[in-house]
């Protein structure tokens, strides 16, 4: 035994002695973790919340939560001798005085930028691929929750710095606020001390966006990742790997040295992008005042959908009895967005209801062997595309030689006309691509080679698939729809009728499929030759 | 033959193939001087950033192509730091990928229900300890604790009562008074209707006695827009007519949206438009909204001018300024 064996192996008795851990370290560091790409979509996200709690612990050193009025007198020529908050000032010195500083910061907005597409690519890799069917459905919830603390948590940031363009964003926050029925002023003026913008706002949000929301942020993370280790990782389908098997490579050494080495990985291109890539220079905004704005005012991109359903809301309030409801904000501001979000959150549920489908599902579903639910993931997808776009709908109105009203009107009509489109055109995507994979099980892949038959005509070789290639194609299972009687035996309308009727329409399209190949077929055609 | 359909079979986990360094010791040493030269890649990237931090002064700039003028001190820290981390990571990954082992383990997954018996003694255990609580025996210890429980919520919300005041009228008011001057902003001097040429815009703020301070909070309410007009421009009834002065006419510059600066305007259509959400107002006709998710006019301030001939308040404006809110009533 060497020296290092023996120092090893006093540690982990020392470790086991007090805590009888042994038995369960031995069962969890040979924990076997699939591979594939797309399961490293969760990790981006993680490691760039860890890179957000060093980089912003960082800031917190210098930056200053105030929105005392300073006169600033850095080294920033343009703005010297200007009245500013000391929020603005202290960020002004991060990025100038402090060595390092700027990086910081924009290491700081790249993760941020980084962990929300990380959410949403994410979210989408486990929404096509139906990774958030039972028993995973805690855990589709919790990314929700992550996704929408996470946009929250991003605003918050933004608004710190208390510059011109964030000052804006704030504005509108508070009109939000405002505008909520009844208790709308009396919320708005609790959330700033008093009217807009106060000097309570920015340290306010400063506690929620450095401990509150973070403080959250772990809680989640880490019930998450232990729902993941103990419900194990799913698999996408292939030879060999069933619903009761996990097929990968075990967490020591391998998963620890590449799941480490990309958390480096990570952290190098965000550091490289901090270096190279300029992002949010507040000293070209100037400090806030709300008197002024920026041009072309543009929020953080996972704000920008709400922006654009904002802008392309049609301009409608009305006031009854004296009292005014703001359908123009409301609308596009709060209730749309609370829609999305519960049906989102509620979608697991509402799919396992349609289908009847109750059991534990490990492997994944090729999006294409689903076709409704992708054809409603990209039907939510272009309508959130459509806001987004909106969103910047000056920008692109200059960029592409157009008035801001064609904009506006593509984009009223566009928001209610293309997520149908999408629907109707993924799903028979979905079919076709269906339909590809049974002609290949059933006729084998052209090879493009030509031979001349008897009677003169050409056809085409083709060469038959590799067995797992077949079984890759073949191995889903294709759901019978549901059945629900809306007459009882006695042939009397049941309570339930309608609902059972709504359900076995939606689980009928829910299991629209072409019929996939087997193995009799194959041999049938097989004594065909 | 039977009409049973035979599904495809699976036909289990490929064969592992072996890689060049799992049999070949000289492609495993390459593989090693490979991951070795990553990490010292690494350590290279901490001495960049080392030496930038110690010796480049912090005011040079140089042109990189794309990136435009850069910060050679910034530059230095982002750029070590990056190699520093990024190496190690590949370093690690190459490492697992060459000579890590490849063969891909099988484990087995077991459902989660537990067996019935076991369901059973938890629901068992769960109403038993209830029982021994006594709770159901005890209806007056339950609803008691209910009672207090719930008023105990009561403290909370209580307390953060002082979280702000209640609004009052304040947004229902400006500093806007009878008399009060319009002057530039900023600057702060008084002006006179002939300071304002036709055509013209000019941002105004109401005049405070020297010494005194204007809150951000009164900006974001007092902000106002003054817009040169030639009279005969103008598509207004008689009210809104007097309001003006000499084809000056007086609006709040808060969005009467979601409150922004209401900062452009074009002079040849006569059009003040929001860039927040592209609201977008009439001058010649009050401000009415023509385009854009606002649905209300901007206020607008009647204006005059007094004995000395600057240009001021007639009055307050006609209705509260800035975004909706559930009080207001016009
Ligand atoms: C998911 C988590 C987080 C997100 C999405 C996020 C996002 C942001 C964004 C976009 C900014 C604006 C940066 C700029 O351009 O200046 C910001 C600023 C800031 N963040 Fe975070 N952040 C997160 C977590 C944290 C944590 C954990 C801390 C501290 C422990 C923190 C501390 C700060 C500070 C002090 C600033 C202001 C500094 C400045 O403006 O220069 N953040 N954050
Ligand atoms: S705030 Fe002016 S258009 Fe929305």
């Amino acid at each position: 035994m060497t020296a290092r064996e023996r120092i090893a192996g006093n540690v982990a008795g020392y470790v086991d002695d007090r805590t009888g851990a042994a038995k369960w370290m031995k069962k969890n560091l040979t924990k076997v973790f699939p591979d594939h790409w797309s399961f490293l979509l969760g990790e981006i996200c993680l490691y760039s919340f860890v890179i957000l709690l060093l980089s912003g612990t960082f800031l917190t050193f210098w930056y200053d939560p105030s929105m005392r009025e300073v006169v600033y007198e850095g080294s920033y020529e343009p703005l010297q001798g200007l009245e500013m908050s000391a929020a603005y000032a202290s960020t002004l010195d991060i990025s100038f005085e402090v060595r390092g500083g700027l990086l910081m910061r924009q290491i700081h907005h790249w993760a941020a930028l980084i962990f929300m597409v990380g959410i949403v690519v994410h979210l989408m890799r486990v929404y096509f691929t139906g990774a958030f069917r039972k028993p995973r459905e805690t855990n589709w919830v919790i990314g929700v929750g992550l996704l929408t603390l996470g946009i929250v948590e991003g605003f918050l940031g933004y608004s710190l710095p208390d510059d011109l363009l964030s000052g804006t964003g704030i504005r509108i926050a508070e009109a939000i606020i405002q505008a909520l029925p009844v208790v709308g002023s009396y919320l708005a003026f609790f959330t700033f001390g008093g009217a807009f913008p106060g000097v309570a706002f920015i340290p306010r949000i400063y506690t929620v966006h450095i401990l509150l929301l973070p403080g959250i942020f772990l809680a989640l993370i880490t019930v998450h990742l232990m729902l993941v280790w103990y419900q194990k990782h799913t698999q996408f389908p292939g030879p060999g790997r069933t619903e009761k098997n996990v097929v990968g490579y075990p967490l020591m050494p391998v998963y620890m040295a590449k799941a480490g080495g990309f958390f480096f990985i990570v952290f190098g291109v965000t550091a490289f992008l901090g270096a190279v890539a300029s992002i949010n220079p507040i000293w070209l905004y100037g400090p806030y005042t709300p008197g002024q704005v920026s041009a072309g005012s543009q929020p953080d991109w996972y704000m920008g959908w709400l922006d654009g359903l904002v802008r392309m809301a049609p301009p409608i309030e009305t006031v009854t009895f004296g009292y005014t409801i703001s359908w123009n904000i409301l609308i596009p501001g709060l209730i749309l967005p609370g829609i999305m979000f519960t049906a989102l959150a509620l979608y697991p549920f509402i799919e396992s209801w349609a289908t009847g489908d109750k059991r534990e599902h490990h492997l994944l579903d090729r999006p294409r062997n689903a076709p409704t639910r992708t054809a409603i993931g990209a039907m939510a997808l272009t309508f959130t595309l459509v806001c987004l776009l909106n969103g910047g709908n000056d920008i692109i109105a200059t960029t592409f030689d157009l008035t801001i009203n064609q904009m506006m009107w593509f984009s009223r009509i566009g928001v209610i006309v293309l997520p149908p489109l999408a629907y109707v055109i993924t799903k028979r995507l979905c079919l076709s691509l269906q339909r590809a994979d049974r002609d290949l099980v059933l006729h084998g892949r052209e090879t493009g080679r030509l031979v001349r038959m008897p009677n003169g005509e050409f056809t085409e070789i083709h060469e038959p698939i590799s067995a797992e290639k077949a079984w890759l194609l073949t191995s889903h299972e294709q759901l019978a729809p549901l059945e629900l009687p809306d007459l009882d035996g006695g042939g009397v309308r049941r309570p339930g009728a309608i609902k059972n009727k709504i359900r076995n329409r939606i689980s009928r399209s829910m299991a629209t499929a072409v019929p996939k190949a087997t193995q009799s077929e194959r041999k049938e055609l097989e004594g065909h030759h | 033959m039977s009409n049973e359909i035979e599904l495809i079979k699976d036909p289990g986990l490929p064969a592992h193939v072996h890689r060049r360094a799992d049999t070949d010791p000289k492609a495993a040493a390459r593989a090693e001087r490979q991951v070795a030269t990553l990490f010292i890649l690494s350590a290279l990237g901490t001495v960049v950033l080392v030496y930038s931090y110690l010796f480049v002064d912090e005011d040079i700039f140089f042109f990189i192509p794309v990136l435009g003028n850069t910060n050679a001190h910034q530059l230095g820290l982002g750029m070590g730091m990056a190699i520093a981390l990024f190496c190690i990571g590949a370093g690690l990954i190459h490492w697992a990928k060459t000579l890590m082992p490849d063969e891909e383990v099988i484990a087995q997954r077991h459902e989660f229900k537990s067996e019935d018996e076991d369901r059973e003694d938890f629901v068992k255990t769960v109403k038993a300890g209830a029982a021994a609580a006594g709770l159901g025996r005890r209806p007056l210890i339950k609803r008691t604790l209910g009672a207090a429980l719930g008023l105990s919520a009561i403290s909370p919300v209580l307390l953060l009562g002082d979280l702000g005041p209640l609004p009052g009228n304040q947004l229902k008011t400006t500093s806007w008074k009878k008399g009060t001057r319009l002057v530039t902003d900023p600057g702060d001097r008084p002006l006179r209707p002939q300071d304002l040429e036709v055509g013209a815009v000019a941002q105004t703020l109401p005049e405070i006695a020297p010494g005194e301070h204007r809150s951000l909070n009164d900006i974001g309410k007092d902000a106002v827009l003054l817009i040169r007009l030639r009279p005969e421009e103008f598509n207004l009834d008689a009210e809104r007519l007097s309001w003006t002065y000499e084809g000056i006419i007086a609006f709040s510059k808060i969005c009467s949206h979601m409150g922004c600066a209401v900062a452009l305007y074009e002079q040849q259509t006569k059009h003040l438009l929001c860039p927040c959400h592209q609201s977008t107002f009439d001058v010649t006709r009050a401000a009415k909204v023509i385009f854009g998710p606002s649905a209300r006019p901007l206020p607008q301030l009647p204006i005059t001018i007094d004995a000395e001939g600057y240009l001021v308040a007639q009055a307050p404006f006609n209705e509260p300024v800035g975004p909706s809110f559930w009080e207001r009533s016009t």
